[in-house]
């Protein structure tokens, strides 16, 4: 990437901005976003992030995209991921064992039913994203 | 085959206690009942932090939020609502203060926490810049460079009522202005990254979930004062941190947002990181930019302040992650409103670690104004085990222990002040009636005398008095002469301190005394006990 201008930076936001639309409204990949700062890390999510991997590695038939990110404010549920499923709403997961990973692939991501005991609530809604003011 | 709907029924320490499982039981019955076992699958789920409205059911896709709920509304929600989708109004949530809001009434409240600093964390892939773009990022800087004069730029600062959240809670705009007015040279802005608060995790995650903002709003503070080169000083136990900073500022070079000429325009500004060994008073500023220059971190007699003679000498503006992560959003939505957030004089957010005798402990950000009990009790879930509240300690090893009477203080600098406690960094540990508070008194203690400089006496000496006095009433030694003895030489290193670090270390132990007075009564030594 060459130093940008003004005009390319507004370019290069619209299309960052589409792609990242795209995946929100998950038409059709599943996509999973792992909570990987230090404290989620310190809870294990190394290890379930491997037993996520490994699960979705045994059914070519899916298409998922995993990606990181920070803190999302829940410490006390870590690890946790974020799920979107096509045609299922957006659910987080907490306290996401490697066990827990293995169940999230087969219920929600093959059989699409919510895994219990394990979801929790985003803790603030978005100020920025598309899911804003919601 | 998806299911159509979600009943979600919180599952959560204090939804269960107050009969969830009943209502899972009726929801389960009435689903049966109506045959919707294929169309709407029913979960228990973990805490949804709205603790004081439970039991709390949510219906998907439909984002219905039912509070309060009771084991008969089972089957309205079932009948009206699965079977209908009419929702059951009466339980739905609305607020209470929904008109009072002004500037920031469409977020949704309900769920107590408004992140700005935060925006990013937990949404976007902390090592994409191009994900930080696609989420209004870079475009507060965009803004400043190409729509508006460096005054300008200012005056949005000054009008959000932005304070520092580093400690001191110094009006931002105002420190910028001291800098941009001066003549020179050369000069500096700085990120305060040091975060030495025991338990303190706030700057370390907005530099690890968001590292983008900072590069951003130091910018913007570069082009507003006049400075073309920045400095982040953070601590070297923050190995993943200070990854993720380094690539998000090769990054912002490789993009052009940071060096020569950024966008073309003729604005140049770069950023290096500093690491610090981890002592807590190289957080204060003067002894950080000491240790920046490569000396022994010790703090020095301001003024001058570093604004107007900071690093070599020059203008330089210091201050924390958190105080900068909410630049962007100023530059983007405008000082006024930010300025829809939070009190009469504290404005905006603050993001507090919440920790201790809680339930959900973690990163919390909510507006100014928010009651200790709405923090400890609805987004922190109350007190495990069901055992009582007894304090609060706010502001870290600096700060003072709050009681259960003055839970619906609504907290802002002053407030928290007037308490004998300090809004400090942002750290709020809950304690509960078996915590002695003796004892939390003599750690905190304890803490700022291990990291005091030494340089100025109250400090040095003060600390280790009151530290050796804590210690006979740990002992069951303690006399009423020593407490005031204890009182005596706080005030004196709150007065006659150098910086910060002594003028603060008291509070926990004036605090808890003023507070608690008993505890350390009940620890006087036996023969003063029977005379008393
Ligand atoms: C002993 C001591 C430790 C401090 N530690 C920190 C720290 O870790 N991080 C921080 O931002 N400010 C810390 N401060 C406050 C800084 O001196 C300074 O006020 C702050 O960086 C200014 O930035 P702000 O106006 O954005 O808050 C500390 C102050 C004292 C007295």
């Amino acid at each position: 990437m060459a130093k940008m201008t003004l005009e390319e930076l507004r370019k290069l936001r619209e299309k960052a901005q589409r792609s990242i639309r795209s995946r929100e409204s998950a038409e059709d990949d599943i996509h999973l976003t792992i909570g990987m700062g230090t404290s989620g890390i310190a809870a294990g999510a190394k290890d379930t992030l491997a037993a996520l991997m490994a699960e979705i590695e045994k059914h070519a038939e899916l298409s998922v995209s995993v990606r990181q990110t920070g803190g999302l404010g829940l410490e006390h549920a870590e690890p946790t991921i974020e799920v979107r499923v096509p045609g299922m709403p957006v659910i987080i997961y907490g306290k996401v064992t490697p066990d827990v990973a293995r169940q999230i692939v087969q219920k929600h991501l093959i059989n699409k039913e919510l895994v219990d005991e394990h979801i929790y609530d985003r803790p603030a809604s978005d100020l920025i994203g598309p899911d804003a003011n919601k | 085959m998806a299911y159509a709907q979600y009943c979600l029924i919180c599952d959560g320490t204090a939804c269960n206690s107050s009969q969830s499982e009943r209502i899972y039981e009726q929801i389960m019955k009435y689903v049966y009942d109506h045959d919707l076992e294929k169309t709407c699958q029913v979960v228990k789920t973990g805490c949804f932090g709205f603790c004081e409205q439970g039991p709390i059911v949510k219906v998907l896709p439909d984002e219905a939020f039912y509070v309060q709920v009771k084991p008969e509304d089972a089957a309205d929600i079932v009948r009206e609502h699965l079977l209908k989708g009419r929702p059951v109004s009466r339980l739905i949530y609305r607020e209470k203060d929904a008109d009072s809001l002004g500037a920031v009434d469409k977020i949704s409240f309900y769920r107590k926490q408004v992140r700005v600093v935060l925006r990013n964390c937990g949404f976007i892939d902390p090592e994409s810049i191009e994900e930080y773009i696609a989420r209004e990022g870079y475009q507060g800087l965009e803004k400043a460079l190409f729509d508006m004069t460096r005054d300008e730029v200012l005056a949005e600062v000054e009008k959000s009522g932005l304070r520092g959240r580093g400690g001191g809670g110094f009006p931002t705009g105002r420190k910028w202005r001291f800098s941009k007015e001066v003549e020179a040279d050369q000069k500096y802005v700085v990120c305060n990254a040091d975060e030495g608060d025991p338990g303190a995790y706030m700057d370390r995650s907005i530099l690890e979930g968001d590292p983008h903002s900072i590069i951003e709003a130091m910018a913007i503070c570069g082009y507003t004062v006049g400075a073309d080169r920045g400095y982040v000083y953070v601590r070297a136990e923050y190995p993943l941190a200070i990854r993720r900073l380094e690539k998000a500022l090769e990054q912002a070079r490789e993009y052009g947002l940071l060096g020569a000429n950024i966008l073309g325009s003729d604005f140049s500004f770069d950023i290096e990181i500093r690491l610090g060994a981890g002592a807590f008073v190289c957080g204060e500023e003067t002894a950080l930019l000491m240790s920046i220059e490569g000396e022994r971190g010790m703090p020095v007699q301001r003024p001058p302040y570093p604004a107007v003679k900071g690093l070599w000498g020059k203008p330089t503006v210091i201050n924390n992650v958190e105080t900068l992560g909410n630049i962007p959003v100023i530059i983007t939505r405008g000082g006024d409103w930010f300025a829809g957030l939070g009190t009469e004089t504290s404005k905006g957010t603050k993001v507090f670690a919440l920790t201790g005798n809680v339930n959900n402990s973690g990163l919390i950000e909510v507006p100014m104004g928010i009651t200790l009990r709405d923090i400890v009790f609805n987004i922190g879930g109350g007190i495990p085990d069901g055992k009582a509240f007894k304090a609060v300690q706010s502001g870290g090893p600096s700060g003072g222990m709050i009681p259960a009477e003055h839970l619906d203080t609504p907290i802002d600098y002053e407030s928290l002040a007037a308490l004998g406690s300090i809004m400090g960094s942002g750290g709020l540990i809950v304690m509960d009636e078996d915590d002695s508070m003796v004892d939390v008194a003599k750690f905190y203690l304890g803490f700022t005398v291990e990291e005091s400089c030494g340089k100025c006496v109250p400090c040095r000496v003060g600390g280790r008095q009151i530290e050796k006095l804590l210690e006979k009433f740990a002992d069951g030694e303690g006399t009423p002469e020593d407490l005031d003895k204890m009182e005596a030489i706080g005030k004196t290193m709150i007065s006659g301190s150098l910086c910060g670090l002594g003028k603060t270390a008291p509070n926990p132990v004036l605090s808890s005394i003023k507070y608690f007075r008993h505890e350390y009564e009940a620890a006087f030594k036996k023969d003063v006990a029977e005379t008393a």
